[in-house]
């Protein structure tokens, strides 16, 4: 009881100290997991990140449902997961609270109308930086394009598009390895 | 009702939107078109405080939708649905973890997913454009493409992204920055 109570508050102070998730919270993961209470070795940590990142979900929670079973099975995973989500959801809902009373007056408005240019200027940073990550060739130019006007024209949902690039990445990788070799 | 369908949506969101952060984002475009639960120009705004609150974007997107559309119980819904798919694969692959992220199958699947998330992602960025930096509706009636841009925003993006690239400061002070000049310009 006593390992799962500090579980789930070492994960509550993960999720409510940092900003923006993902990579920003690596830092904080080597620090308390792996430091202080030698729950998972820095290697495995990484190896969290990696499979963090090539399945579903927010890398941040996978890594916490990963160490979590790691510790005590099902449960802990469970533990684990709710203690790096719950400072989210109390502080949105007191800031979307507040909003929702101020949101009519003048100054919220005009503060809006800028933040939301700051928005665009972030989205479009995290689109270049995905950009140089991620497309690395002409077949990858044509799926990102192709995937943009599909969803601009005809907006259908991103689960047709996901599973289509998934099958394609396959496809392509299995005829161009079958030509190689 | 609302609740049930809610938990449905963010469960596939949470299934699907694979590769962190904004990765969400398209799904939630897309439930803006089919619900009444906000519109797309509310994303926005959900964008800017998920970024500049501590905790993942992704969760931060989910609770404050969650709480727009049915309060704390709203909140506590989709957040729980987007992340219990992946709590459930992780599970399972805890099992089998290195073969997994160097299977020949998971590599080509992200050889075709990550640029497909990258237009994804671009294109609920072109509705933030949309809203921001054109006027669609004062072009439509005057016909003059000069009020097709919205002048100030276009200034106040460039000045901004160039801002941003220099100084690698934390997203919260970009908002922060952008709120003040918001304030004083009369945005």
């Amino acid at each position: 009881m006593k390992e799962l109570a500090d579980l789930f508050l070492t994960f509550c102070r993960i999720g409510g100290l940092t900003f923006g998730g993902g990579y920003a919270m690596l830092p904080m993961i080597q620090q308390e997991v792996v430091e202080k209470r030698k729950w998972a070795t820095n290697e495995e940590v990484m190896d969290y990140y990696a499979v963090g990142q090539c399945t579903p979900g927010i890398i941040a929670v996978n890594t916490a449902t990963f160490i979590g079973y790691k510790l005590r099975g099902i449960v802990g995973g469970i533990v684990a997961t709710a203690g790096v989500i719950f400072p989210s959801i109390v502080i949105i809902s007191i800031i979307a609270a507040c909003l929702q009373n101020f949101a009519d007056l003048p100054i919220v408005q005009h503060a809006f109308g800028g933040i939301r240019v700051a928005v665009a200027v972030l989205v479009t940073t995290a689109i270049v930086k995905l950009w140089k990550s991620g497309v690395k060739d002409k077949l990858g130019i044509a799926i990102c394009i192709g995937t943009f006007l599909i969803q601009v024209f005809l907006g259908l949902s991103p689960v047709y598009i996901v599973i289509a690039a998934i099958l394609l990445g396959i496809v392509v990788k299995k005829w161009k390895g079958g030509k190689e070799a | 009702m609302t609740l049930l369908l809610m938990f449905l949506e963010f469960f596939k969101t949470g299934l699907f939107a694979i590769g962190g952060g904004l990765a969400t984002l398209p799904f939630l475009y897309n439930m803006a078109d089919k619900y009444s639960w906000f519109t797309r120009s509310d994303l926005a705004d959900m964008i800017a405080v998920s970024e500049s609150t501590p905790g993942p974007i992704g969760i931060n997107m989910a609770t404050y939708v969650g709480f727009h559309t049915a309060g704390v119980p709203g909140a506590i819904i989709t957040t729980t649905a987007l992340v219990l798919p992946s709590l459930i694969v992780i599970m399972i692959v805890a099992s089998f973890l290195k073969r997994f992220s160097e299977s020949f199958y998971v590599k080509s699947a992200f050889y075709g997913l990550r640029p497909a998330v990258t237009g994804l992602i671009a294109a609920a960025a072109f509705e933030i454009y949309r809203i921001t930096l054109l006027a669609i509706e004062p072009f439509l009636e005057s016909r003059n493409i000069l009020q097709l841009f919205q002048w100030k925003n276009i200034v106040l993006f460039a000045a901004l992204f160039v801002l941003n690239k220099k100084v690698k400061w934390h997203p919260v002070f970009i908002i922060l920055i952008a709120a003040v000049i918001g304030i004083v310009l009369q945005l």
